[in-house]
């Protein structure tokens, strides 16, 4: 049954986009907002909007009860949660289901299982996929020995009865875990009364690489890989499509693995596979999966041409994947860059101002995906997310030229934003190079490389 | 009589966590620099401070209530 009435239960620029999507293909947009969200872009652009609550998310964008209701008051036969909000509730898509009506995303099932980070890593084993190598449960210090000669070294030291960082230990070499690993279980006994440990595999300095999928239930495919590795408290926010530190042979052995584990979970819609890569040894690592569009997707729209937000409505509606794995082709570099309502010289302080002045990137191979208009008031409520300039070139010299381009046309009046903070990236000769990994950014951040390129980027 | 006022937009709160008791309560004193409250920004929370030392009356926005930018949070004596 095709979707003729879609409800769009998120809000900023996923909003606008998906409302863009539904209607390209002729369906229905209604849009749902908050007290706070009632001028908000997507609200003017969809056919129909509906206020689901007051401004703080959980009256409104969390509130299951309320977006159902709403739903089903306007008619809607599917629901598209965007990323965020109850993207990734399994109780959500489970109360769409029992409601009759199509959760535009996974099974409430492959929500739950992925979002489980034991039965994910389980499921991604059984998958033929890589895992951070460890031990199998909780082990004692001989036992440690043994692990860490079998998966090699740095290991990580954790109490298998921890949490939250707190007392891992990183041994380089055995002379190292011999004094270590007692060292953690003494600390462990006396934190939390069991001197069990865990060890896995430390990689220290990862890059993070992920795998866009598609899958229509019966069977799956990839859209090729994306680099998300410049961080921010792990926010990401410099994304690249593709991954220009990988060699072919562990590109398409990357991207086959994501493809097993999605076939194997039988999954819909548009999902994401996260890795840990490391460079030195040319190995990649599953780490979890994200049953969503996110916010990066357009590089991989950009890299491929695919239409990632259409794909997963068709098939949520019932329609069997448009291409094949052979029809899925990469052409040059994209670059996705994060614009937040934030000042990077005072410790990103959020600025939600009223937006006095907006001037939009233009040109061949630029994209700019937001939700701003001149006089809008950036609600203090959400988070800071403005919107995502995005970059296409044949090389990724030439993509990081043009982004520089497009960033330096853009204005946004009224606010603070991060685009300094691009634009000093943009300037630096290790990113040039792509000489980074997600340990990266803090560091640079901290000594003082932004505040030394104010000039420049001004 | 001095009030504090917001200094950003966003959702003011009393406590610095739900389960935690306010941050003052009526007839409390209050020194220059004492946290009075919070004001969620964006999912930040900031740290709303007294720039005056005085007597704490009351609060003049209800706890997890929006507030504007310049809104009278509170009351001193």
């Amino acid at each position: 049954m095709a979707i003729e009435r879609l409800f769009i239960a998120n809000r900023g620029e996923i909003a606008v986009r998906i409302v863009r999507a539904a209607q390209a293909l002729g369906i229905h947009a209604i849009q749902a907002h908050s007290e706070a969200d009632t001028d908000m872009l997507a609200v003017k652009l969809a056919d129909e909007a509906i206020c689901i609550g007051p401004a703080p998310s959980k009256d409104s964008y969390l509130n299951i009860e309320a977006v159902l209701k709403a739903a089903k008051d306007t008619g809607a036969d599917a629901i598209h949660p965007g990323y965020g909000f109850l993207s990734e509730s399994p109780r959500f898509a489970r109360a769409v289901e029992a409601a009759g009506l199509i959760f535009v995303g996974p099974t409430a099932d492959t929500i739950e299982r992925m979002g489980d980070k034991v039965a994910a890593r389980q499921a991604a084993i059984a998958a033929g996929v890589p895992v951070v190598p460890g031990s199998e449960g909780r082990i004692d210090v001989e036992d440690a020995l043994k692990v860490a000669a079998e998966i090699g070294y740095p290991v990580m030291i954790k109490a298998a009865a921890g949490g939250g960082g707190r007392g891992i230990r990183i041994a380089s070499n055995e002379a190292e875990l011999r004094t270590l690993a007692p060292q953690a279980k003494a600390e462990a006994e006396a934190a939390f009364g069991d001197g069990g440990l865990y060890i896995e595999r430390a990689i220290l300095s990862p890059r993070h690489i992920e795998v866009q999928i598609l899958g229509d239930g019966d069977t799956a495919v990839h859209c090729f890989e994306r680099e998300c590795s410049l961080q921010r408290r792990r926010q990401k926010v410099w994304e690249e499509a593709g991954a220009a530190c990988l060699d072919e042979p562990t590109r398409e052995a990357l991207c086959a693995s994501a493809v097993a584990l999605a076939k194997a979970v039988n999954y819909r819609g548009a999902g994401t596979l996260e890795y840990l890569y490391d460079e030195a040894t040319n190995a990649f690592y599953f780490i979890e999966m994200n049953t969503r569009i996110q916010v990066e997707h357009p590089v991989t729209e950009m890299l491929t041409g695919v239409d990632l937000v259409a794909e997963m409505i068709n098939v949520c509606g019932g329609a069997k994947l448009s291409m094949t794995q052979d029809q899925i082709t990469r052409s040059g570099h994209a670059i996705e860059v994060r614009i937040c309502a934030e000042d990077p010289f005072m410790q990103f302080m959020p600025w939600p101002g009223v937006v006095s002045k907006l001037v939009e990137p233009k040109g061949e191979g630029v994209r700019f995906d937001h939700f701003l208009s001149e006089g809008y008031q950036i609600p203090p409520f959400y988070d800071s997310l403005l919107g995502k300039v995005i970059v296409h070139a044949p090389t990724r010299d030439a993509a990081i030229d043009k982004l520089v381009i497009a960033l330096t046309e853009l204005e946004i009046g009224g606010t603070k934003t991060t685009v300094p903070l691009h634009l000093a990236l943009a300037a630096d000769p290790e990113v040039r190079k792509g000489a980074f990994h997600t340990q990266w950014l803090e560091p640079w951040l901290a000594a003082g490389h932004l505040t030394a390129t104010k000039g420049d980027a001004a | 009589m001095s009030n504090i006022q917001s200094p950003l937009p966003g959702t003011f709160y009393h406590k610095p966590s739900p389960e935690e008791p306010v941050f003052k309560s009526p007839g409390d004193a209050v020194a220059i620099g004492d946290t009075i409250g919070l004001v969620e920004v964006m999912k930040t929370f900031i740290a709303v401070t007294s720039e005056v030392e005085g007597t704490f009356v009351k609060y003049m926005i209800d706890d997890a209530a929006p507030v504007t930018a310049g809104a009278v949070l509170a009351e001193l004596a």
